[in-house]
């Protein structure tokens, strides 16, 4: 293990392999990332998967489309020796209430105004691109044909793989036990197979990241909490979009392998980091399905998991560094889509660090945002 | 060994493509079913998964018995979600 390093990178899913290739991408040396477990081990490895642009936020939909773009792009600008398993079949989002279809209409107006692709469909169109949806119970919906599907595991591998080749180091099985820190100043990293000196910490461990800022006496406005999923049996092709519904609760969706991946909120979810499974969850899904897209509810349940989702108090990341302790950033928060996010956490947290000129404005995300009280919450997250 | 055996028959991976994740660094059952899909089917690894852990103790050096299998998650075998409804809905009100 090395002992010194120019940054270090605590986390290795999608945000800190992001942030790692996109600094030395930009030329920065002497790159560490730390790793508790293994590569995707985290909350990107637990996701269910999907990539949208249709958000409520004007952030979010220039986030998602600079993300988007990338995507379309990455196995050739990673040079991947594998495939990411990008598929553009779309996101259908279905409303059950007058409530809920409104403001679908609105937010597609913030998309519009980002030149997203989204638009309004009949009820009738729905039941053409889905046919087995039960449009019975419901008001309306709303449909984007660039979003989609993209392998997690693959596209972490693929930043990790890139990175690596740019000369970052990654320590995996490493848990990172101390952050030293003298008269305000980052001075280095403890781990417990040894110490690393550095003037840079990024934390970039999503669920687990007020407890790292604890360490160095800061307080995140953030907590964590489980997240369930299921999977069933693969089957062949007979969905191409995810189906997402905020007030029925359920996102489900048919990856390209035929497997169908689908999850949902659960209220009142203990904010601790336990990924357990729940027979709860697995019945309320169940009945969700069943009532939604009665043809999946046919299917055999292999699998349940579970992620963290990390929250911020308006369901938006937070890409800052930190007031009163030099050299330590954060890009956590995300609040169930930093997956999909990864590209543009990556560009925006490295042109911050490096004193670059950003790319895409993401001031608005800064931690003292909740302490100004300037909050812009996310309508549309399940 | 013929390296195109299958290895995993839920989705046709071979021991070709186990080995070579091994040689590139990829040493633990749960890597390797993350890139390669081993153990995500309807078997949950109940078939695979000794033969990948042999393959990683062959290469590493390691005792089987030192090696982590994934977690274990329900259910045991796949059911159909309607039954799964249905039974919910029974035992409600």
């Amino acid at each position: 293990m090395k002992t010194k390093a120019d940054i270090v990178i605590i986390g290795a899913g999608i945000s800190g392999c992001s942030i790692a290739y996109n600094l030395a991408k930009r030329g920065a040396k002497n790159i560490v990332v730390i790793e508790k477990s293994f590569i995707c081990s985290g909350s990107t490895g637990a996701c269910g998967a999907g990539f949208r642009m249709q958000w409520g936020t004007e952030m979010n939909c220039r986030m998602s489309k600079f993300s988007t773009e990338f995507f379309e792009n990455a196995n050739d600008i990673l040079e991947y020796d594998g495939d990411i398993e990008l598929r553009q079949s779309g996101y259908l989002m279905i409303a059950n209430t007058e409530k809920e279809l409104a403001q679908f209409k609105k937010n597609i107006e913030v998309q519009h105004a980002c030149g997203i692709p989204s638009r309004m469909v009949s009820l009738d169109e729905a039941k053409e691109i889905v046919p087995h949806l039960n449009t019975d119970i419901l008001s309306g919906a709303a449909y984007c044909g660039k979003d989609g599907f993209l392998n997690p595991h693959k596209t972490t591998d693929a930043y990790y793989k890139a990175a690596k080749r740019l000369g970052v180091e990654f320590y995996t099985y490493t848990e990172v036990t101390g952050i030293r820190v003298e008269n305000g100043r980052i001075m280095g990293v403890e781990t417990n197979k040894g110490n690393i000196e550095t003037r840079i910490v990024v934390n970039a461990a999503n669920g687990w990241a007020q407890g790292l800022a604890k360490l160095v006496g800061v307080e995140l406005p953030l907590y964590s909490e489980r997240h369930q999923i299921l999977v069933t049996e693969p089957v062949e092709p007979m969905q191409d979009p995810m189906v997402m519904a905020f007030n029925l609760n359920l996102y489900v969706q048919q990856t390209p392998h035929g497997s169908f991946i689908m999850g949902r909120s659960d209220a009142g979810e203990p904010r601790d980091l336990r990924i357990t499974s729940s027979w709860h969850f697995l019945e309320e899904m169940a009945k969700t399905i069943d009532k939604v897209l009665p043809a999946i509810g046919k299917l055999r349940v292999v699998r349940q998991w579970a992620g963290l989702y990390n929250m911020s108090p308006d369901r938006q990341p937070i890409y800052d560094k930190v007031d009163g302790i030099e050299g330590f950033y954060v890009a956590c928060g995300f609040s169930g889509h930093g997956f999909m996010f990864g590209p543009v956490t990556g560009t925006v947290m490295a042109e911050m660090i490096l004193g670059l000129e950003p790319t895409i404005d993401a001031s608005r995300l800064r931690l003292s945002r909740f302490a100004e009280g300037n909050l812009f919450t996310e309508p549309s997250v399940v | 060994m013929d390296e195109n055996t299958i290895i995993c028959r839920c989705s046709d991976v071979t021991l070709k493509e186990i080995r070579e994740l091994i040689s590139q660094g990829y040493v633990t059952y749960d890597e390797i079913k993350r890139l390669t899909r081993i153990g995500m089917g309807p078997c949950q690894g109940k078939t695979c998964g000794q033969l990948v852990l042999r393959e990683i103790a062959a290469a590493t050096g390691q005792s089987i018995a030192d090696l982590s299998f994934h977690n274990i998650r329900p259910p045991v075998v796949g059911v159909k979600l309607h039954l799964i409804a249905e039974e919910a809905e029974k035992h409600e009100d």
